[in-house]
């Protein structure tokens, strides 16, 4: 199992998720944004962070740079595509998954630990995850007020597009529309959200939930002896 | 080639939350005003083209809009051609 890590100038959660992958059993590697190859990755992560200065909309410009073509083709062959709060911009700003985060309700930058539903099981980043369970991970971000038009939300719902929402007691901390944390595309292989896994990757850190996201993948991968292509939904 | 200049406008669409106005418009009781309501908040690009004429200017300013200055999600905008439409000549000695 290999997890390429992308690195855009003014990344900075890049070693968090190379440090959480390895943990969870992967072999982990960064790729810098002007490569093209992504070595074989069967999981590509974006990180978290403030890519190109998050200049003009976060996510605007680094969804420009050169290794986002070769990670819309492997999104496109259905590999593992997974955007973490910064990433999840990008992702979005792509159109890799649907909506925008725009700037939070409450103006701040909101960096606290919120706690999140799981929504779904049947998804590669959540099928490891125990029904019932909800997790704790910190959120560190200005733009993370996750919106869509009523009519693409309604599809969006329809096809169970929504994989986590902030729950309580913490609740929605940015005034995401339906509480919505993350997301997934509509094959179920790239997957965004604004919370950080990967800093809630050691009981040190005040949480390991988040190596249940990573410990899916990894174990999911592992499991089929061919790349996943896992038809969920849709 | 002749050079353009233009002002592409970029603002939230109505009914979408712009906590920056609506900050900047809970601080004006502030300064003592009342009568000012509705602040949107939204940015403004400058920006020159090379383009063969203004019509050739305009289709790359609109593509540039659409796909990277705007979230036509979120986001309206207007283009508007500066210096009073006339084309500037671009300075041949530019190195």
């Amino acid at each position: 199992m290999r997890v390429g890590v992308v690195v855009f100038p003014g990344s900075n959660c890049d070693r968090d998720a190379l440090h959480a992958a390895r943990l969870a059993g992967a072999e982990s590697f960064p790729v810098w944004h002007e490569s093209t190859d992504l070595r074989g990755a069967d999981l590509v992560v974006l990180p978290g962070g403030f890519a190109y200065g998050d200049y003009l909309r976060a996510g605007a410009l680094a969804r420009l740079s050169p290794v986002m073509g070769a990670v819309r083709e492997h999104a496109a062959r259905r590999g593992l595509l997974l955007g973490i709060c910064n990433g999840f911009q990008v992702l979005a700003e792509a159109g890799l998954v649907p909506g925008v985060l725009l700037r939070n309700a409450s103006m701040r930058f909101e960096h606290r630990w919120v706690r999140l539903s799981v929504e779904r099981h049947d998804t590669p980043f959540t099928r490891g995850i125990p029904p019932g369970m909800t997790l704790r991970m910190p959120v560190a971000h200005g733009e993370g007020n996750y919106f869509l038009p009523d009519a693409d939300l309604h599809a969006l719902e329809e096809r169970r597009g929504v994989v986590f929402r902030y729950a309580p007691p913490e609740g929605n901390p940015n005034g995401s529309v339906r509480a919505i944390a993350g997301v997934v595309d509509a094959r179920g292989t790239t997957c965004g959200l604004m919370p950080h896994p990967e800093r809630a990757a050691e009981r040190l850190l005040g949480s390991d939930d988040g190596m249940l996201l990573f410990r899916s993948v990894v174990e999911g991968v592992a499991a089929a002896s061919l790349p996943p292509s896992v038809e969920v939904g849709m | 080639m002749t050079t353009y200049r233009y002002a592409v406008s970029v603002m939230p669409r109505d009914g979408i939350l712009d906590p920056q106005g609506r900050a900047v418009e809970t601080s004006l009781p502030h300064m003592g005003i009342t009568a000012v309501h509705g602040v949107r908040i939204g940015r403004r690009v400058e920006l020159e083209v090379d383009a063969s004429d203004e019509s050739a200017a305009r289709v790359l300013v609109e593509r540039l809009a659409t796909e990277l200055l705007a979230n036509p999600l979120v986001e309206s905008y207007v283009v508007e051609l500066l210096d009073g439409g006339g084309p500037r000549d671009t300075p041949e000695t530019r190195s």
